[in-house]
């Protein structure tokens, strides 16, 4: 059934993915992880075509995208990994567009799904989702998309920290996290709340339940500038250093990319001085 | 948005046949039985073909066609569905229309009822056809109130020129035809005009800012992508091939449809031009839809690179 079940009881399970965007380092380990089990998980298998070939491509669950955000105040622009996969959204129109009842949100938890056997293929869930979430398997005929893993998350044959989403226990620096977002004690809302999660193209009004917690500001705004030389403290290992650096430099106090060359020009200086003045003690002997 | 060839030619084809089909009803309901049975079955199984053709051939681009029939199912929400519903039910109408109006069976007090509920429904499954995509709202060229109307009138306007091309052939060719055609093909004129200057006016509000909510820390550029080929999203959603021609693919559907118009006038003194004109109404109608898919922007394009949608 397309038509939507009701969400908006109290106490209603909304299941979805926080996604750090501070902490993501764009590893791809989410995106592999989902592959591996996805491809032999609910709606097997997610399909590739002329894998090893120069035209090959293939239904991807996640993806990884890099962006360059140019900060205001800062010089230096920063990158941010941003994965990118199904939101889970409460008003999904990707499920009311489909004909035929494959694409579906579960009362219980408010995933949505495709059901492989069901679907047609005719592509208009897709076009009905803002976030690109959703990708065709050439190799099928069918939509795909992502399961919050509905088959670990209940899989009782798991380990308790092994019944979460592929993505989220693949991530290396734990930029993933996974629950009911629905619960506002939950670990995952208080996270949000904490680090003023953000959803994506609220304003659409799809009302997705996966969040986005923004990247922290920056320590300062000297990032472009370059390293300051330690200030001497005029004990003795600081006088020798300073002498030895003015013996190698030739003169002190430079930028350090301009003292290297100059070091190289200061130990050539010195090469031809000993030169000259073993030439000139031999023509003295003479 | 990619242009699948498949759904141009259906919604072509099909618009064509809805249009015929509805003006051979409303004239059946106006004039009684047909003026001979070869024409009266010849006119219902052009349109009743044009039909056929448009919706056997929107199963192409299907992946499951075998799984077609499931799609009259969820008519509750899906404006597809209802599409699919739509059509098979106009079907019935449509059949007893043709058999009783063509004078295969004597009952002439079935024509006017039959006639006018063959061309609502006819007017019903075009605007389904429509509602598809102006339902969806990460289509900005395509959520617009003007794309319904306009997918009724160039039903009508093919669908007129076909019946000028059609009673020209049998020697049965009235001006009214004529004046009918010059009115829808007027009334396509101004309502797509009235749509591009819509959709060229219509803000484009979502930026790739607002897609990835980065936009509070700054200003947002693409930096990698998220594959190593072009993938699926980019296929289907991307499709930027003929954006650029837009201006001139415009300007060939206004000389194409003048072209028609010209020719129906024309044909007031020699009648088969009309179906020059007809088949200039088509291939204008096929243009059109191209652009359509061509020049729609999908709010997707925002996470791959698109500054804004």
């Amino acid at each position: 059934m397309t038509t939507l079940p009701d969400t908006t009881r109290p106490g209603q399970k909304k299941l979805g993915l926080v996604i750090d965007l501070d902490t993501c380092v764009g590893c791809q380990a989410c995106a592999t992880s989902c592959k591996e089990w996805n491809t032999q998980g609910y709606s097997a298998p997610l399909n590739d075509w002329d894998a090893r070939g120069a035209d090959h491509s293939g239904s991807w669950l996640n993806r990884i995208h890099g962006y360059e955000v140019k900060e205001k105040g800062q010089a230096q622009s920063r990158i941010v990994n941003f994965p990118r996969s199904c939101l889970h959204c409460e008003t999904p129109a990707c499920v009311t567009v489909c004909p035929t009842g494959a694409s579906y949100k579960r009362a219980e938890d408010g995933i949505v799904l495709v059901n492989p056997d069901m679907c047609i293929g005719c592509k208009l869930c897709s076009w009905a989702c803002p976030y690109g979430a959703r990708e065709y398997d050439e190799v099928q005929g069918v939509m795909k998309k992502c399961t919050l893993c509905v088959d670990r998350i209940y899989n009782e044959n798991f380990l308790p920290e092994d019944r979460i989403p592929a993505c989220v226990r693949a991530c290396p620096t734990g930029a993933r996290h996974f629950g009911d977002l629905g619960d506002p004690a939950s670990a995952v809302s208080q996270l949000v709340a904490a680090r003023g999660g953000f959803a994506l193209l609220p304003e659409m009004d799809y009302k997705p339940v996966n969040r986005y917690l923004p990247p922290r500001p920056r320590r300062d705004a000297t990032t472009l500038a370059p390293e300051a030389l330690p200030r001497g403290d005029g004990s003795a290992m600081d006088r020798l250093f300073q002498w030895a650096d003015g013996l190698l430099a030739g003169h002190a106090g430079t930028a350090p990319a301009a003292r290297k060359v100059s070091r190289v020009a200061a130990i050539k200086r010195r090469v031809k001085s000993a030169v000259a003045a073993v030439k000139s003690k031999s023509r003295g002997k003479k | 948005m990619h242009p699948a060839y498949s759904v141009i030619l259906f919604t072509t084809a099909s618009g064509a046949g809805y249009g015929l089909l509805a003006l051979l009803g409303l004239a059946g309901a106006q004039h009684g039985q047909a003026s001979s049975t070869a024409f009266g079955i010849t006119a219902m199984v052009l349109a009743l073909g044009l039909i056929s053709v448009g919706l056997l051939s929107s199963t192409f681009h299907l992946g499951r066609p075998e799984r077609a029939w499931r799609a009259f199912s969820q008519w509750r929400s899906s404006w597809l569905s209802r599409e699919g519903v739509a059509a098979v039910l106009t079907f019935l109408p449509a059949l007893a229309f043709g058999v009783v109006w063509s004078g295969l069976y004597e009952a002439p007090q079935f024509i006017a009822p039959l006639g006018i509920i063959t061309a609502v429904m006819c007017a019903i499954t075009v605007f389904c056809t429509a509602q598809i995509y102006a339902s969806l709202k990460t289509i900005r060229a395509w959520h617009q109130s003007l794309t319904a109307p306009v997918y009724l009138v160039f039903a009508l306007a093919t669908g007129a020129a076909l019946l000028a091309a059609l009673a020209a052939v049998f020697g049965r060719f009235q001006p009214f035809q004529v004046w009918l055609g010059l009115a829808a093909l007027a009334a396509v004129l101004v309502l797509k005009a009235l749509y591009w200057r819509a959709i060229d006016a219509a803000p484009r509000s979502h930026t790739m800012e607002a897609a990835t909510g980065l936009g509070r820390i700054g200003q947002v550029s693409q930096w990698e992508v998220p594959h190593t080929a072009i993938n699926f999203v980019q296929k289907e959603m991307g499709y930027v091939v003929a954006r650029r021609h837009a201006a001139r693919l415009r300007l060939m559907v206004l000389a194409l449809l003048l072209a028609a118009m010209l020719l129906l006038l024309v044909s007031l003194k020699a009648p088969l031009l009309a179906l020059v004109a007809a088949a200039l109404a088509f291939t204008a109608t096929m243009v059109e839809r191209w652009l359509f898919f061509a020049e729609a922007q999908h709010v997707s394009t925002l996470f791959y690179g698109a500054k804004t949608a």
